[in-house]
């Protein structure tokens, strides 16, 4: 192979380019540095970690968050699996112009949606917090799990649900036991969507915060003044929560045998 | 034998299509039943209501004797084999075929066994860990078959369940299904729109066209005797002749056709002057090199074609009309563009009653004659 070199340059310049922004904060959270900009290194240090315990509103802002993306996940998931499933099955008036409709979540500029659910929560009297917030990501998360349901809907025959009704299951049976385990991989897609959705979401948040701030904004607000070690400290943690987490499902779910409708 | 499934008066309405129109079915214990009928005359629906899937719009169905339609799926002795297969993606053959029996709580033990036993029935053994996915069509297809047969249901519908099988196994298949319905004696609800399988596998063909039931019968009595237009064209090949009956004598009737005079064998149901069609099978039609008794249609030879050990002889009436006949190979032949007189034992016509929209073509043979 003659340009077999160039490949293997072309793939490094890639690699480097995604990873650099991200190593930068896996080796500054090591850093022993302790002047602003936090940028040259003194050595090495895990100091950081230590006093991100210390640093109770970034723990708190960031268990809002987990707060906030499981709950507005499990919602959305359970809405969004029923809405595509029911969309899926039952033909009704103006079924076209509904399915329609759900892009417009999607595509429209976040901080129209922001504003929106803003002038919505302010005329009906909900004081912004936790439950607005929560609100605001179910909101947005919901399209996207229908989006993945309906993919792996789209190959489904109607006549599996049969089979299972034909073979003894009722109704309720024949969810969990058939539609339920087959549509699981569009579900946990749509899932696992939601939830990174609703972790890093900053302008859709910062319009329904109130008094709760979460973790994108709490690191917004410091980084006005360079991002200090302690956040790069418990990005590092998230990161590597998030890496080892690909690597169990990737493992143990998409590995498994070829089970194609 | 008891009577395990009576359709009666059942019609089925989508908006304003009449898909299944007064049907009347009575099917008996053991009993292996085709309906046949061309795509989209509502083989399905009617299975489909059967199943317990679509409801009847009117009438009533039973399952040994007991009114089924407001029960549900799951509440009927009835399985079903579906064209699609439908299998379970996600589980194993195992899983598949034990599916029905987890439903009913059998116990584990028993469920293992039986399973194994069924597997081995339908050639399957060694196959349990596997996913539908890793299968052959014809494996697929016993997986099917197997899933619904465990239950031992009363009554088993296969929809069409050979159809997208290559003509090889499905011809094996045809052999292999019938065996199990002999051995394990239950009733099949069978539908196909191929007329040969049909004529192989059933004790009685229901022979379907625009969701009306034309004839029921034996294969043989379906085939030798139809009792419409529809059902001599659509099974077998045939030549049909539409005319007026103009005389009765002896139990033998004269029809008068656009192209001539014909003799046929009169059952006693028809009466002078009324409009009939002639239906006569290939095998038997005959052609002379000079006029016979009876029959005053003459054709001009048009082409021979060999078919193994039969030879097909197409000729073609003044009105350009062709007949089909076949011979066997080996006779002496009129040659092509020669003129022949075509005829038949007039036993070996079938004669039916004519459908109104059928009627102009005779008037116009009335006219001529
Ligand atoms: N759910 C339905 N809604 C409306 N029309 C239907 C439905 N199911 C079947 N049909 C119509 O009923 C007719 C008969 O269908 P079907 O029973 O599937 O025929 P077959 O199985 O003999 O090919 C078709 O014209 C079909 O379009
Ligand atoms: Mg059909």
């Amino acid at each position: 192979m003659k340009n077999k070199g160039f490949r293997v340059i072309f793939c490094s310049i890639v690699y480097i380019f995604l990873f650099l922004p991200i190593s930068v904060i896996v080796v500054n959270s090591f850093n022993a540095t302790t002047t602003k900009p936090y940028m040259s290194w003194k050595g090495f240090t895990l100091d950081w970690y230590v006093k991100l315990w210390d640093n109770s509103s970034l723990l708190e802002a960031f268990s809002n968050t987990m707060i906030i993306a499981i709950v507005s996940t499990v919602l959305a998931t359970v809405i969004g699996t029923l809405g595509a499933i029911g969309m899926y099955r039952y033909k009704f008036k103006g079924k076209g112009l509904i399915d329609g409709l759900l892009y417009i979540p999607v595509v429209i500029p976040e901080i129209v949606l922001g504003i929106s659910l803003l002038t919505i929560f302010a005329n009906v009297n909900i004081p912004r917090g936790m439950l607005t917030l929560i609100l605001a990501h179910v909101t947005f998360c919901i399209p996207f799990v229908i989006f993945n349901v309906r993919a792996r809907l789209s190959g489904y025959d109607n006549s599996i649900e049969e089979a299972s009704l034909d073979l003894g299951a009722n109704r309720v049976r024949t969810f969990f036991e058939v539609t339920l385990p087959i549509l699981a991989p569009g579900i946990f897609g749509g899932a696992l969507l939601a939830f990174t959705l609703s972790i890093d979401d900053v302008i859709i948040s910062y319009f329904v915060y109130g008094q709760t701030k979460t973790y994108p904004l709490k690191v917004m607000e410091s980084v006005k003044s360079g991002v200090s070690p302690d956040v790069n400290a418990l990005s590092t943690i998230i990161l590597i929560a998030t890496i080892l987490f690909v690597v169990l499902t990737q493992g143990s779910l998409f590995k498994k045998k070829d089970r194609r409708i | 034998m008891g009577k395990i499934v009576e359709i009666e008066g059942v019609n089925k309405i989508y908006g304003s299509n009449k898909v299944v129109r007064d049907l009347n079915l009575t099917v008996d214990e053991g009993e292996f039943l085709t309906l046949l009928g061309s795509s989209g005359c509502g083989k399905t629906t009617t299975l489909r209501m059967i199943a317990g899937f679509e409801e009847p719009t009117t009438g009533t169905i039973k399952v040994e004797g007991e009114k089924v339609e407001d029960k549900e799926p799951f509440e009927r002795n009835v399985n079903t084999v579906f064209q699609s297969y439908a299998l379970f993606p996600h589980m194993t053959i195992f899983n598949n075929i034990a599916y029905g029996l987890r439903m009913k709580k059998v116990p584990k033990d028993e469920i293992k066994e039986r399973v194994l036993k069924m597997m081995e029935l339908v050639q399957l053994g060694g196959f349990e860990k596997r996913y539908p996915s890793q299968l052959s069509g014809g494996q697929r297809q016993r997986v099917a078959i197997a899933r619904a047969l465990i239950n031992k249901p009363k009554v088993l519908l296969l929809d069409e369940p050979l159809g997208a099988l290559d003509l090889k196994l499905r011809k094996q298949m045809q052999l292999e299904l019938k065996r199990l319905q002999k051995k394990l004696n239950i009733t099949f609800i069978y539908v196909t729109h191929d007329q040969e399988e049909a004529l192989t596998m059933s004790d009685r063909i229901a022979v379907m066209h625009d969701g009306v039931i034309d004839q029921l019968a034996t294969p043989s009595e379906i085939y030798e005797h139809p009792k419409t237009r529809f059902v001599a064209t659509f099974i077998g090949e045939t030549n049909i002749y539409d005319g007026c009956i103009t005389r009765i004598k002896d139990g033998v009737a004269t029809i008068t056709l656009e192209n001539g005079e014909v003799s046929v064998k009169c059952p006693e149901d028809f009466k002078l002057l009324e409009y009939a069609t002639i239906s006569v099978r290939p095998e038997k039609m005959k052609f002379s090199k000079e006029k016979v008794d009876g029959f005053g249609l003459v054709a001009q030879v048009k082409d021979y074609v060999y078919v193994g050990s039969v030879l097909k002889c197409i000729v073609i009436l003044p009105n350009g009309n062709e007949l089909r006949i076949e011979r066997l190979a080996g006779q002496e032949l009129p040659e092509i563009g020669s003129k022949c007189y075509p005829y038949w034992n007039v036993e070996d016509a079938v004669l039916i009653h004519n459908e109104s929209h059928y009627i102009f073509e005779a008037l116009n043979s009335i006219q001529l004659a």
